[in-house]
């Protein structure tokens, strides 16, 4: 189980969002849409620590942290337990694709490096990557070097993974086969939080649709509710922009 | 007219080389100090340390300030007035102090902006999957630091290589020195000079083949 209860977020006088409470259960795949600059990402970001939030507690698996009074131990092994998909794919540069995949193994896990290169080669395999082990980044495409964002992430066995807008950076040419992946996972039901502006995305995949504005949870539920009948008069001004774009079936 | 005299040249050249040694040991030493310190002075400048990060500051800007000439008779000619302890310093040691101090000063910097310049979404990335920050300096920013840095790097040595000539003014009899008594004694200063000359030019060249070897070893990640 994954929960978050009153993470705040502030950077100096300005607060990004205040008292966010946000449960997963183990499988669940929830989908965080909403405005530019509400503090989606920041949030993901709070999850594992990328940035520290000012309060709040966070309980991933058997870990429950206070965020006040986290220790380093703590953090780690906090990140241990999480895993981050981020926009600009972030892959090391000076690694190859199955290295990208296997360094957490053995840097983090103690893996020895044919055990990591072993399970690292099913990962590649599995994003449908398995002859580019020896590529490195530059010479991969977006999309390519995405699904080894994803593969790096599905090396850390975590118990969340995060998806920092995983295909907002890419070229549209390369956006379907990253999605698809993330599909894939879905469907062996890895527990994660997605913030995404693929609306399509959501309405398929998630079970649970999160809206956020101006920092705060506006409303939640499933996709068929929360897209067809949005309570909330936000949420409703939100989905008519951005279905009008790109309308979701 | 004065024609070049090869044949002096020709017997000169041995006893010429056989001060190469000498250079090569003050340059190195000097380069092994000055990446030491250069490493440490980056890594107070990159983390800011408190107080040792205004420290370094003033280091690098008073060594990048002045001339190295200055910083050697400063050295040896200066310091020990004061400090008596280093009367008993030599001119060897002397060069290479003032090689390390001079060149460390300039080293920081080029190594700072390559730590800086690896970009900042791998450190979170390594971060994000529970690596320490030692973790992260060993295996993501310093190899990749390296390569920017290596270089720069390697430009510094070949400027150190020539300057340890400047030793000669404190009385070593290196390379430098070695050529200035040949060509005082024969007379023969168009020979003697250039046959030195030649002697830094060649050294250089191979070292200099020696470092777009390893930049293509290193860059072998980056090719598309």
């Amino acid at each position: 189980m994954i929960a978050l209860h009153g993470i705040t977020k502030r950077f100096g006088a300005h607060s990004v969002f205040e008292d966010i409470d946000l449960t997963l259960e183990q499988g669940e795949i929830i989908v965080i849409i909403g405005p530019s600059g509400t503090g989606k990402s920041t949030l993901l970001r709070c999850i594992n620590y990328l940035e520290t939030p000012d309060a709040g507690r966070l309980t991933v698996g058997d870990l429950s942290l206070d965020v006040t009074r986290a220790s380093r131990q703590e953090v780690l092994a906090l990140r241990r337990r999480t895993a981050f998909v981020f926009q600009n794919y972030a892959l090391f540069a000076n690694k190859t694709a199955l290295d990208n995949i296997c360094e957490g193994m053995i840097v983090v896990d103690g893996l020895s490096k044919s055990e990591a290169h072993a399970r690292g080669r099913e990962i590649l395999e599995r994003i449908g990557l398995a002859d580019k082990a020896n590529a490195y980044p530059a010479s991969l495409s977006g999309g390519q070097q995405q699904r080894v964002g994803i593969g790096r992430a599905m090396a850390a066995k975590a118990e969340v993974i995060l998806f920092d807008e995983p295909t907002s950076a890419l070229d549209p040419e390369w956006v379907d086969e990253v999605l698809a992946l993330m599909k894939q996972l879905a469907l062996e039901r890895q527990t994660m939080i997605v913030v995404s502006h693929e609306m399509q995305f959501a309405r398929e995949v998630a079970d649970r649709v999160v809206f956020m504005d101006e920092g705060r949870i506006i409303e939640q539920g499933p996709p068929s509710e929360l897209f067809t009948n949005p309570r909330d008069e936000r949420t409703q001004r939100f989905l008519r922009k951005v279905l009008a774009n790109n309308p979701v079936v | 007219m004065h024609v070049l005299d090869l044949d002096y040249m020709l017997g000169l050249l041995p006893i010429l080389l056989g001060y190469l040694p000498l250079t090569l040991e003050m340059a190195g030493a000097g380069m092994l100090a000055a990446l030491v310190l250069a490493c440490l002075l980056a890594v107070v400048r990159v983390q800011r340390t408190p107080g040792l990060n205004a420290l370094a500051m003033l280091f690098i800007s008073f060594f990048r300030g002045t001339p190295l000439l200055v910083q050697l008779f400063l050295f040896y000619y200066g310091l020990p007035q004061i400090l008596t302890f280093l009367v008993a310093i030599n001119g060897i040691t002397a060069t290479i102090l003032g090689l390390t101090l001079h060149f460390s000063a300039y080293m920081a910097e080029s190594i700072r902006a390559a730590i800086v310049g690896v970009d900042r979404s791998q450190t979170e990335a390594a971060l994000s999957i529970g690596m320490t920050q030692s973790q992260l300096m060993r295996r993501i920013i310093l190899p990749q630091a390296t390569r920017v840095a290596t270089p720069t790097l390697m430009n510094y040595f070949i400027d150190m290589i020539k300057a340890t000539s400047l030793a000669f003014t404190l009385g070593v009899t290196e390379l430098m020195g070695a050529t200035q008594k040949e060509a005082a004694s024969s007379f023969l200063y168009f020979e003697a000079f250039l046959l030195v000359a030649l002697i830094y030019w060649v050294v250089v060249e191979i070292l200099s083949w020696l470092q777009r070897r390893l930049e293509k070893r290193l860059n072998r990640a980056y090719q598309r």
